[in-house]
C-alpha cells in the first residue's frame, strides 16, 4: 500500500543558520488519522510548509501518494488540502468567492467548483454567510472557511495546522466531528496541535517533535499506555495541615481541603479509601487530575532533552 | 497540470483581478479619468492655445496620446505592483502558492489584470479626450500593439516591485521616484527637439520616452524616425522582465520562505 505521505530525512535550515528541522523522517499511512505534537518552535509548521511548498526544504524527501513535490509538483498537491494555523485569505473577498477561487486555481471547471464550494459552505455552516467579505466573520468561522476552501477540490490529504487555537468548546467539538466524518469517508488527516485531548480524542497515530527531531512516533494506543500512574485529587471535610502518609503512594498536600494521591495502574483504590477513613478523613470528593497525557508528553521531551544534553 | 486546467486557474486570477479593481473603483477608474479630464482642460485647451503647435501638430493633438499612454502605463503598474503586494502582505498568495498553478500562469494572470485595468483606463481617458478634440488613427495594427506591449511592460515591472518590496511604502517609491519623473520627462508635455542636443540626448535613455513617441507615430502619423527600433525594444526589454518575473516565482525569493 502507498503511504499518503512519505517524509525522508528532512532539513530545513533557515537563512539566519536555525537549524528548524534535523532529519525528520516520517510516514502516514493512507486513510489514517494522524497527530504531530511538540512544543511550540519545534519543527511542526515548517515540516507543513515543506509539504505545502510554502517552505523550500534544505535537503530530503517528500512524497504524497507517491508523488514527489519536487518532481511531480502538479499531481502530488492535488492530493494535498492546507489549513494553515493563521488567516491566509484576503480579508476583502467574499466567503463563496474564496473558496470558488480556490477551486479554479486546482483546475476544476466554474460549474463543478461552484457546487463544491456550495457543498462544503452548507457543511461547515457558512451557507447564510456566503456572500459576506471574509472580514466580517467571526474567528470560529474564518477557520471553518479555510477548512472548506482546504477541501474544494476533495484532496485525499487533509493538513491542519492548529485547527482549533481560538476556537470555543462547541465549535472545536462540531470541528471534530466533522473531521471524523470525512476521515472515516476516507481523507487520510494529519493535524498539529496544542491541545493534547484534541490528538488523543481524534488521531490513530501520533509523531511528538521537538527541537526538529522526532521524538516519539508511535500508535496513539501505546502511547497511552504508558501512562501507568494516575494522580487523583482528594478532597476533604475540616482543616488539612499535612498531607496524610498512605504507605506505597506518593501523597501531595494541595491546601487546607484538598491533596493529591499518585496511584499506579492496576492498583485498587478500595484499601487507599479503607486507609484514609481509619485515619479519620472524611472524603467529600474525588477527581482525576486533569491532562495526564500532558504530563507523559511533558516527560518524553525533557527525557529527550536531557539525552541530547548528556550526548553532547 | 493539464492545459484545460491551466487556462481554468488563469481565467480564474484574471476574474478574481478584474473583480478587485471593479470593486474599488473609485480608487481605481475614476482618479485618472478626473485628472486626465484636468490635464485635457488645463494643457490642451487653455495652455494649449496659447502654445501654438508643437512639431507640426496642434498642442491639444500633440498632448493625447501622451495622456493616454501615461494612464495607461501607470494604472497597469498600480494595479499589480498593489494587488500582489496585498495578496502578499495578507498571505492570500499562499492559496495560489500551494496549488497547482504552474508559477508562468501565476504571472500571466496578475499582469492580465493589470493589463485589463491599463486598457480600460486608456479606453475611458480616450473617451474623454473625444470632448476636447477629434482623434484619428495613423495606424491601428501599431497602436494598439504599442498600447498593449507598454500595459504588459509595467504589468510585470509592478510585479517585480511587489515581489521585493516589504513594506507599503516600498510599493510607491517606484513610482513617485522613478516613473513619475520618467513619464514627465518622457515627452508626454512637450517635443524633445525643444531641449538643448546635450538634454536631448539624455532624454534618448529615457526608455517611457520612445514607448510614448511609438505610439504616437501610431496615431498622429508624425515623428516616426525610431519607431522600428521603439517597438523591437520594448518587446526585447519585456521579454527580459518576463524572464525575471518567472525566475522570482520559481526561486520563491520573499514569497517561500
Amino acid at each position: 500500500m502507498t503511504a499518503a505521505l512519505s517524509i525522508k530525512n528532512l532539513r530545513k535550515t533557515y537563512g539566519n543558520n536555525f537549524e528548524a528541522l534535523k532529519g525528520v523522517s516520517l510516514e502516514v499511512q493512507a486513510g489514517d488519522f494522524f497527530a504531530v505534537l511538540g512544543p511550540n518552535g519545534a519543527g511542526k509548521s515548517t515540516t507543513i510548509g515543506i509539504i505545502c511548498s510554502l517552505v523550500r526544504k534544505t535537503s530530503g524527501e517528500v512524497k504524497v501518494f507517491g508523488h514527489d513535490i519536487d518532481t511531480d509538483f502538479s499531481a502530488a498537491k492535488q492530493e494535498l488540502g492546507i489549513v494553515p494555523q493563521e488567516f491566509n485569505f484576503s480579508q476583502f473577498e467574499k466567503v463563496r468567492d474564496i473558496v470558488l477561487q480556490q477551486g479554479g486555481y486546482y483546475g476544476m471547471p466554474r460549474a463543478q467548483a461552484a457546487e463544491r464550494a456550495d457543498k462544503y459552505l452548507r457543511k461547515l455552516g457558512l451557507w447564510d454567510k456566503r456572500d459576506t467579505p471574509a472580514r466580517m466573520l467571526s474567528g470560529g468561522m474564518k477557520r471553518r472557511l479555510m477548512i472548506a476552501r482546504a477541501l474544494v477540490h476533495e484532496p485525499r490529504v487533509l493538513i491542519l495546522d492548529e485547527p482549533t487555537a481560538g476556537v470555543d468548546i462547541e465549535l472545536r467539538r462540531s470541528m471534530w466531528e466533522f473531521l471524523r466524518e470525512i476521515n472515516a469517508e476516507g481523507t487520510t488527516i494529519i493535524l498539529t496541535t496544542h491541545y493534547l485531548e484534541e490528538a488523543e480524542s481524534l488521531c490513530r497515530n501520533v509523531a511528538i517533535i521537538d527541537h526538529g527531531e522526532i521524538v516519539q512516533n508511535t500508535s496513539m494506543k501505546s502511547l497511552l499506555k504508558r501512562l501507568n500512574k494516575e494522580v487523583f485529587i482528594f478532597d476533604v471535610a475540616g482543616d488539612l495541615q499535612s498531607a496524610p502518609t498512605l504507605e506505597g503512594h506518593d501523597v501531595q498536600w494541595i491546601d487546607e481541603h484538598s491533596f493529591e494521591v499518585e496511584v499506579e495502574k492496576g492498583q485498587s483504590l478500595n484499601h487507599l479509601f479503607a486507609e484514609l477513613t481509619r485515619q479519620g478523613y472524611e472524603i467529600v470528593s474525588m477527581r482525576n487530575k486533569a491532562n495526564r497525557l500532558e504530563e507523559l508528553f511533558v516527560s518524553l521531551v525533557a527525557s529527550s532533552r536531557a539525552e541530547v544534553s548528556h550526548g553532547n | 497540470m493539464e492545459i484545460n486546467a491551466q487556462w481554468v486557474a488563469l481565467s480564474t486570477i484574471v476574474r478574481k483581478e478584474i473583480k478587485r479593481f471593479s470593486r474599488i473603483w473609485v480608487q481605481t477608474l475614476l482618479p485618472p479619468v478626473i485628472t486626465m479630464s484636468l490635464y485635457f482642460v488645463i494643457f490642451g485647451k487653455l495652455i494649449g492655445s496659447r502654445v501654438g503647435t508643437m512639431d507640426g501638430i496642434s498642442y491639444m493633438q500633440f498632448v493625447v496620446p501622451g495622456l493616454i499612454m501615461m494612464s495607461v502605463l501607470t494604472n497597469s503598474y498600480s494595479n499589480v505592483v498593489s494587488s500582489f503586494f496585498s495578496a502578499k502582505f495578507q498571505r492570500s498568495i499562499e492559496e495560489l502558492l500551494v496549488s497547482p498553478t504552474p508559477n508562468v500562469i501565476i504571472l500571466l494572470g496578475y499582469c492580465a489584470g493589470g493589463m485589463a485595468r491599463g486598457l480600460m483606463v486608456g479606453v475611458l481617458v480616450t473617451a474623454v479626450a473625444l470632448f476636447f478634440t477629434d482623434i484619428q488613427v495613423h495606424s491601428w495594427p501599431l497602436t494598439v500593439s504599442i498600447i498593449i506591449l507598454t500595459s504588459l511592460f509595467f504589468s510585470l515591472a509592478g510585479f517585480i516591485n511587489a515581489v521585493y518590496a516589504n513594506t507599503f511604502d516600498d510599493i510607491s517609491i517606484v513610482p513617485t521616484f522613478i516613473l513619475t519623473p520618467l513619464t514627465y520627462l518622457g515627452g508626454v508635455f512637450y517635443s524633445i527637439n525643444l531641449l538643448p542636443d546635450f538634454w536631448q540626448g539624455v532624454s534618448q535613455l529615457n526608455p517611457i520616452l520612445h514607448m510614448v513617441s511609438a505610439f504616437r507615430y501610431g496615431m498622429l502619423g508624425a515623428g516616426g524616425e525610431y519607431v522600428v527600433y521603439a517597438f523591437i525594444g520594448l518587446i526585447l526589454f519585456t521579454g527580459v522582465l518576463f524572464a525575471v518575473g518567472l525566475h522570482l516565482l520559481k526561486s520563491g525569493k520573499r514569497l517561500r520562505a
